[in-house]
């Protein structure tokens, strides 16, 4: 395209006043700014002797959790919807037949690859039983990779470490064998 | 003779050593004053190496030297290696060079060393009484430059030659404003010695920034543009040219280029001081004749280097308070403004010591009052014609001068 191509439109600069033409009161105002800024309050939290202040738990995105029910039995009906959801395919779900009547199967391994978690928080969205959820634990390191594949166990843990402060949604609870459903 | 070279020996170790810890720890103090302009603490953690002693983070120096000295010495296959070997060190040796005659405080009477055989006075200055000290200043100054074009064209790369390219054309064509606004004052202190010119600020009680105003801000943005700080960082913009001219270099090499950066700055901020902020001098604190008694000298020692790093703190600020410049901007800043501005600043100063100074004793005023008014006057006459005439704005950018283009559509 050339530069006298009708197509191009072509836009003037603002010119400048004087004031901006002798750049002396601009600089006045950005040293201002910036010596403002250098004697204010400053935001650093010195990570491991502070800890970051989380405002909001419950909606923090963080380490995942399996959820217990009263029983302390898995919440997890092994639908495979939080797995089919997640867009990094991390969640790993091995079903099994369920040993309690109340539903028709329960996960027999149910793994989550935080290395390929991208923290998104859509499978917690998509659980219709409200069994996984992410907790506001964020510091979260490992010394190998297989460390940071979390297994059923360890995502049970999460839950009984941070149920107290984060305590689990309430959630009607499906019905989802179909000998009870008297449709 | 053996006697003068002990001293000056003694005077090389004494600056070369004080001149690089400062540029070790300035980089501390960058990044201490990055973090707190952006509401940050910045590093405040190494301290003593293998306790818990943190400092507030004075050992990070250590830490980034010892970083880069252990870093693996390799030279990259598509380099040349001679140039890329020599750029580096080139530009570091002509930076450390110049501080051969930069005084960095007044003359120590012998008196309280005469027990050890001394009887002649220290100039705090490695090679005092060079005659010609500004304009080797400046010669080594314009040696730096080729330095950093050996090292972009060495390393063949073309972000390294984009750096060393815009870096020659802006370091000369800042050469000259900066040689015009030290004639200014070479002029009313009547030599090119940077001591004498210091004494005759000291003596007049005046300091040059008062009396040549015009010629400060043009030594000022000279000397900014000069150590390649930020308005007119264009050789090494990290978001343009990945590293400018030094892209290709690493390890010790680097390092060499980082600390001459230091080095070029602290130089800058020693000659600001020096020839316009009254070099030692402070009223009614250190005297003004040039024999003192030892405590006057060492209290001059402190002023001066406390002003140093006061403009040096100054540098720093505007670092994170100015923008950088477009290059056609840094050049029309360059020849439109500044070499006009040190011009009209050199015959002004002229004029007043051909005409004026005695025109104003006749009247009954004292050079310094004449040459100040004389000075300010100089300043917003011209400050206001080059704010009507605005001449950067007329720039030759392709897009914007095409008036044909304009023309036809009408804007």
């Amino acid at each position: 395209m050339k530069p006298d191509d009708a197509k191009i439109a072509w836009i003037k600069e603002p010119p400048l006043g004087w004031a901006g033409r002798s750049y002396l009161l601009l600089f006045a105002q950005g040293v201002t700014t910036t010596l403002r800024h250098f004697f204010s309050r400053k935001l650093t939290v010195q990570s491991p002797e502070e800890r970051h202040e989380i405002p909001d738990p419950l909606i923090y995105r963080g380490v995942h959790r399996l959820n217990r029910d009263e029983q302390g039995r898995v919440k997890c009906v092994a639908c495979f919807l939080c797995a089919t959801t997640c867009p990094a395919h991390c969640i790993d779900i091995l079903a099994a037949e369920s040993p309690w009547p109340d539903r028709e199967k329960y996960p027999q391994s149910f793994t989550i690859d935080l290395l390929r978690c991208i923290f998104c928080g859509m499978c917690e969205e998509a659980c219709p039983v409200g069994a996984i959820e992410l907790t506001s634990l964020y510091d979260l390191a490992g010394k190998s990779r297989e460390e940071m594949v979390f297994n059923k166990q360890k995502l049970l843990s999460v839950f009984d470490r941070t149920k107290d402060a984060e305590p689990p949604p309430v959630v009607k609870q499906y019905t989802l064998s179909l000998s009870s459903n008297n449709m | 003779m053996l006697y003068i070279t002990i001293e000056a020996l003694v005077k090389i170790a004494v600056l070369i050593a004080g001149v690089m810890g400062a540029a070790a720890y300035l980089v501390l103090v960058e990044r201490w004053m990055a973090a707190w302009v952006q509401d940050r603490l910045g590093p405040n953690r190494v301290g003593v190496p293998l306790t818990k002693i943190r400092l507030f983070g004075l050992g990070q120096p250590i830490a980034d030297g010892g970083k880069l000295f252990f870093k693996a010495e390799y030279t990259p296959g598509h380099v040349d290696k001679i140039a890329y070997i020599l750029a580096p060190l080139v530009v570091f040796v002509f930076a450390l060079v110049a501080f051969a005659i930069v005084p960095f405080g007044s003359i120590l009477p012998p008196a309280w060393l005469a027990s050890w055989g001394i009887k002649e006075p220290i100039h705090f200055i490695v090679a005092p009484g060079v005659d010609a000290a500004l304009i080797y200043f400046l010669v080594v100054g314009g040696v730096a430059v080729i330095g950093v074009v050996l090292g972009g064209w060495a390393s063949n790369n073309k972000y390294s030659l984009f750096g060393s390219l815009r870096s020659a054309a802006q370091l000369l064509s800042y050469e000259l404003p900066l040689g015009l606004a030290l004639l200014g004052v070479a002029l009313i202190g009547g030599s090119l010695r940077l001591d004498r010119l210091i004494l005759a600020q000291a003596e007049a009680g005046v300091w040059n920034v008062f009396v040549q105003p015009l010629g400060f801000v043009v030594f000022c943005v000279a000397a900014f543009a000069e150590a390649t700080r930020l308005p007119f960082d264009l050789p090494e913009s990290e978001q343009e040219l990945v590293g400018g001219y030094h892209t290709e270099y690493f390890g010790v090499k680097l390092m060499l280029f980082l600390v001459s950066e230091y080095l070029h700055m602290i130089a800058a901020a020693f000659l600001m001081v020096i020839l316009f902020l009254g070099g030692w001098h402070f009223w009614g604190l250190t005297g003004s004749g040039e024999a003192v008694p030892w405590y006057l000298a060492l209290l001059r020692l402190i002023v001066l280097v406390g002003k140093v790093g006061a403009v040096i703190l100054f540098f720093m600020l505007v670092r994170w308070t100015w923008l950088r410049f477009r290059y056609d901007q840094l050049m029309g800043l360059g020849w439109k403004v500044m070499i006009p501005l040190g011009v009209i600043n050199l015959l002004a100063t002229a004029v007043w010591l051909e005409f004026g100074r005695e025109a104003a004793l006749r009247w009954g005023w004292p050079p310094a009052l004449s040459m100040a008014v004389w000075g300010w006057l100089t300043f917003f006459v011209s400050a206001a014609v080059f704010l009507l005439w605005d001449p950067i704005a007329e720039d030759n950018r392709p897009l914007r001068g095409n008036s044909l283009s304009m023309n036809k559509l009408g804007c």
